[in-house]
């Protein structure tokens, strides 16, 4: 007793001829499916090379083409002949010019033996199965598909659209339910002519000839009328790409595909010479004894297809290049950005860093250059502190700095007085951390030396910008993480906020804040504010600051900074 | 577009007056072979080492312009049994910097190969380069109905002063210029022909630092299934028709991308930007060159803390400058 193998071969004839040798010198006999798609010339050749092998046939030629009837007819002629033609095969194997054998064909033959009653075919109903392309699934086996997807696209999806419109629905011949799965099956003489034998078989062929890809649901649909043990999984290695495409492998796979422990593997690339050279000599004997288990190789392809449809959150490079809405994570870390902090605390920079362990900088965005850490003119991806780089691409800037940076968390300093550009990206980017403290700048104003016309000139102007800014944070479209006092509010009591946003930058310390920092001196600032008010300047920002507290004839208090415990 | 595109093939047919053939093997381009195409001058020390990197990528036929070499580069091409190049005495400028005569010779002899269009420096980088032929990936795109694949330029640079260590003959320039920056690229979509805009790098950094919006562009889509009916319109920036620009996912997936390693700034640089500058035959005015000029005198240093040095494509793949995209 022995396996037959039944091969379906279009292209790179060369090598199938190979595999054909190799399967036949292990006593497997092959019948050779070639497309009609092939040149004669071509196929002669083919068919001469292997004609001096007893174990070889060739059977009748279909055209095959993806998607349609052709590969399930070219699998039922070739399948007759292999059972007429080899009554000592048991289980026959149904495979494709570019599988390659991972074990020995022995084991093989062994591991069928001792299963002389199961049919080895994936087979799930369509409910259950994720993998359909074209959204197609239970409508296969309901409307028809007489257009080729591939080459008549057009006319395809013009005949589904209409037969959705007038509501076709065909009927699914009784007693069928439809099954779908890999294409690669083996099955058992019993349960493969009883398909073939079927008193039936016309008009369920009639049936399957116009369900759209037959030959991954005509044997695994019609193997539950008759087989008495199903294994629903395929023996061969088969990989899909998000578009239905199998993978392909190369040499460099040699390695992963002598872990895999699989009986078959496909897609090979005609050309990997050395996946060739070894899994065709005896040698690969040395291979141990399992059952196969292909899991190992599905992580490394499942990451290729999520690289391909996800990609990398925050990455924004030549070949991936999201439109709005569509970014998949805007930047690929979180980060966090402090509004009127470091006017309203001395050296508040320092302190962050050392409170949090995270990369402090000060006003990315100033106008006259980029503030980063530690007074650097560069950072990581040799991006550059020139403020005219940095405004030539404002939204590119903050994504390539967050990028580069993977792996530390960035904290800086923003308000009213930067470009005020990455307004929208913020806002939306779940990963951004933004802390308010609206109105606090006017403390460097309240402290300069400037003259007064200019400075409510100055505030005026910051305050519109700060608004607008406030009204983008709030807005419904708002993603990040957003908390917003006016400085009145946070004055009264700085240690709360500050230690619920260091705690959620998580980082070093998680008991609570032994140090805190030291608020700038606030003695006037409200007499300030009222001589903005005066000059017809309404600063609302801030809050209710408490102007009367600074009057002259209360009594004053002792003259301290603002030391937070 | 298509008036453009019918434009630009007529141009090419025009300029290919301008080519005489100095040696033309083209005959034995076999179906299915992949070619590179290139437009030169004065680039004779590169191209052993040129050749060898692209024979050994598994490209099968060079077709070369040679714009009036004067250092032999000619005489060094024409004894290459599968090298068919051109010669011209016309000027780069008018024929769109070189094209126009690119634009004919691809539409006469590559319709329906796979071509890769690079200049002398550039060194095309693809993912798996180290373990996989070229064939390798252009079948994968075949197979996955793809037509053209995208490789941003990236400029690599020595440590230390340019002209530091001379380039021999013959000599991987990797050796030399193995660093590059890694992460200052900005982008822009480009709506009139869909392809993206990239622009940085040390190029940007240093030459352009207060114009960054003239700085030079990078991205290329240098691979492409050749039709007769394509055409490039500037430089591999873009093509018509506008569908090959799409080498980009803009849903947030990645495409497969490669890298062209632009080994531009190696000693002989500074006498080249000096011989540019006079012939004013580039770009913008030659913007570029001047801008190279003014600055190569003060610090020809393009080197920095962050610069990172280049080891392989993996590296430039974790670095997200290119992608295996769905290629495993």
């Amino acid at each position: 007793m022995t396996v037959g193998i039944v091969m379906l071969v279009h292209t790179a004839l060369d090598r199938a001829e190979q595999v054909a040798r190799h399967w036949t010198s292990a006593g497997c006999p092959v019948v050779v499916h070639v497309d009609r798609n092939v040149p004669r010339a071509t196929y002669r050749a083919f068919h001469n090379a292997l004609s001096n092998d007893p174990l070889v046939k060739f059977s009748k030629r279909h055209r095959c083409e993806w998607g349609m009837w052709g590969i399930v007819a070219a699998s039922q002629s070739a399948s007759e002949l292999m059972l007429d033609s080899f009554p000592e095969v048991r289980h026959v194997y149904l495979a494709s010019g570019s599988c390659l054998p991972l074990r020995p064909v022995q084991e093989l033959i062994d591991y069928l033996a001792a299963r002389p009653r199961t049919d080895f075919i994936e087979s799930a109903t369509t409910a259950d199965v994720p993998w359909t392309v074209g959204g197609l699934d239970e409508e296969r086996f309901t409307l028809r598909f007489p257009f080729s997807w591939k080459k008549r696209r057009f006319l395809f999806d013009r005949y589904v659209a209409l037969q959705r419109r007038l509501g076709v629905k065909r009927k699914i011949p009784a007693g069928l339910v439809p099954h779908m799965g890999s294409q690669w099956w083996c099955l058992t003489r019993q349960t493969l002519s009883a398909i073939l034998q079927d008193p039936e078989r016309e008009m369920f062929d009639r049936y399957f000839r116009r369900v759209w890809i037959p030959d991954e649901s005509y044997y695994q649909t019609l193997v539950r009328l008759y087989s008495s043990n199903i294994e629903s999984r395929s023996l061969t290695l088969s990989k899909f790409d998000f578009q239905g495409k199998p993978h392909i492998f190369y040499d460099d796979h040699l390695q992963l595909l002598r872990r895999s422990d699989c009986f078959v593997a496909r897609k090979i690339w005609p050309r990997a010479n050395r996946l060739y050279q070894a899994f065709l000599t005896d040698q690969a004997g040395a291979m141990k004894k399992t059952e196969p288990n292909p899991g190992k190789i599905d992580r490394i392809f499942a990451k290729a297809v999520e690289r391909r449809v996800k990609g990398r959150p925050g990455l924004y490079m030549q070949s991936r290049y999201p439109k709005h809405g569509a970014e998949n994570g805007i930047t690929s870390n979180p980060y966090s950005i402090f509004e009127g902090f470091a006017e309203l605390f001395d050296n508040f920079e320092p302190w962050l860093a050392k409170a949090t362990g995270a990369r402090v900088h000060g006003h990315l965005y100033a106008p006259d250059r980029v503030e980063f850490a530690d007074g650097q003119t560069m950072i990581n991806g040799a991006l550059s502190d020139g403020a005219k780089q940095r405004d030539y691409n404002p939204n590119g800037f903050l994504t390539s700095l967050i990028w580069n940076t993977r792996g530390e968390r960035q904290c800086f300093q923003y308000g009213p007085a930067d470009n005020q550009e990455i307004n929208w990206l913020i806002a939306r980017d779940p990963n951004a951390q933004i802390s308010v403290i609206s109105g606090a700048w006017a403390v460097p104003l309240f402290k300069s030396n400037q003259n007064f016309a200019d400075l409510r000139r100055e505030a005026a102007r910051l305050q519109k910008i700060e608004s607008e800014h406030l009204g983008v944070l709030r807005s419904q479209y708002t993603k990040a993480r957003v908390r917003i006092w006016t400085m009145a509010e946070f004055v009264e009591a700085p240690m709360e906020p500050l230690q619920t946003i260091i705690d959620e930058i998580g980082h070093i310390n998680h008991h609570r804040l032994t140090e805190a920092p030291t608020l700038v001196d606030l003695d006037g600032f409200g007499q300030f504010l009222q001589n903005l008010k005066n000059q017809g300047m309404h600063p609302y920002l801030m809050g209710d600051f408490p102007v009367e507290q600074e009057l002259v004839n209360m009594p004053k208090p002792a003259r301290k900074p603002y030391l937070v415990r | 577009m298509r008036i453009r595109r019918k434009r630009r093939i007529v141009r090419s047919i025009r300029k290919s007056n301008e080519l005489s053939v100095v040696q033309n093997h083209t005959s034995r381009i076999r179906p299915g072979d992949i070619l590179v195409v290139s437009t030169m001058r004065n680039e004779k020390i590169r191209m052993p080492f040129f050749l060898r990197y692209y024979r050994d990528l598994g490209v099968n036929h060079f077709l070369f312009v040679d714009n009036d070499s004067t250092d032999g580069t000619l005489d060094y091409l024409a004894g290459q049994p599968d090298v068919s190049v051109w010669h011209t005495r016309a000027s780069y400028k008018r024929a769109t910097f070189g094209v126009d005569w690119m634009n004919w010779l691809q539409r006469k002899y590559c319709h329906n190969h796979w071509t890769l269009v690079v200049d002398p420096d550039e060194f095309f980088v693809y993912p798996f380069c180290d373990t996989r032929p070229i064939r390798a990936l252009t079948d994968w795109l075949d197979n996955s109905a793809i037509r053209s694949f995208s490789a941003m330029l990236l400029d690599v640079y020595p440590k230390g002063p340019i002209d530091a260590v001379p380039y021999q003959e013959g000599q991987d320039p990797i050796e030399i210029a193995s660093w590059f920056d890694s992460g200052n690229y900005t982008i822009k979509r480009n709506p009139t022909y869909g392809n993206l805009w990239i622009q940085g790098g040390p190029r940007s950094r240093i030459f352009f630092s207060d114009e960054p919006k003239k700085a030079p562009a990078l991205n290329k889509v240098p691979l492409v299934k050749w039709d007769r009916k394509y055409t490039y319109v500037s430089s591999t920036h873009t093509l018509l028709p506008r569908g090959l620009n799409q080498v980009y996912d803009d849903w947030g997936g990645e495409k497969a991308s490669g890298i062209l390693l632009h080994t531009k700034f190696l000693d002989t640089f500074t006498a080249k930007a000096e011989e540019e500058l006079s012939r004013g035959q580039h770009y913008a005015g030659s913007a570029e060159y001047k801008a190279y000029a003014n600055q190569l005198k003060g610090q020809p240093e393009l080197w920095c803390k962050w610069s990172e040095k280049y080891i392989n494509w993996r590296q430039l793949e974790i670095l997200g400058l290119m992608s295996k995209g769905n290629w495993a």
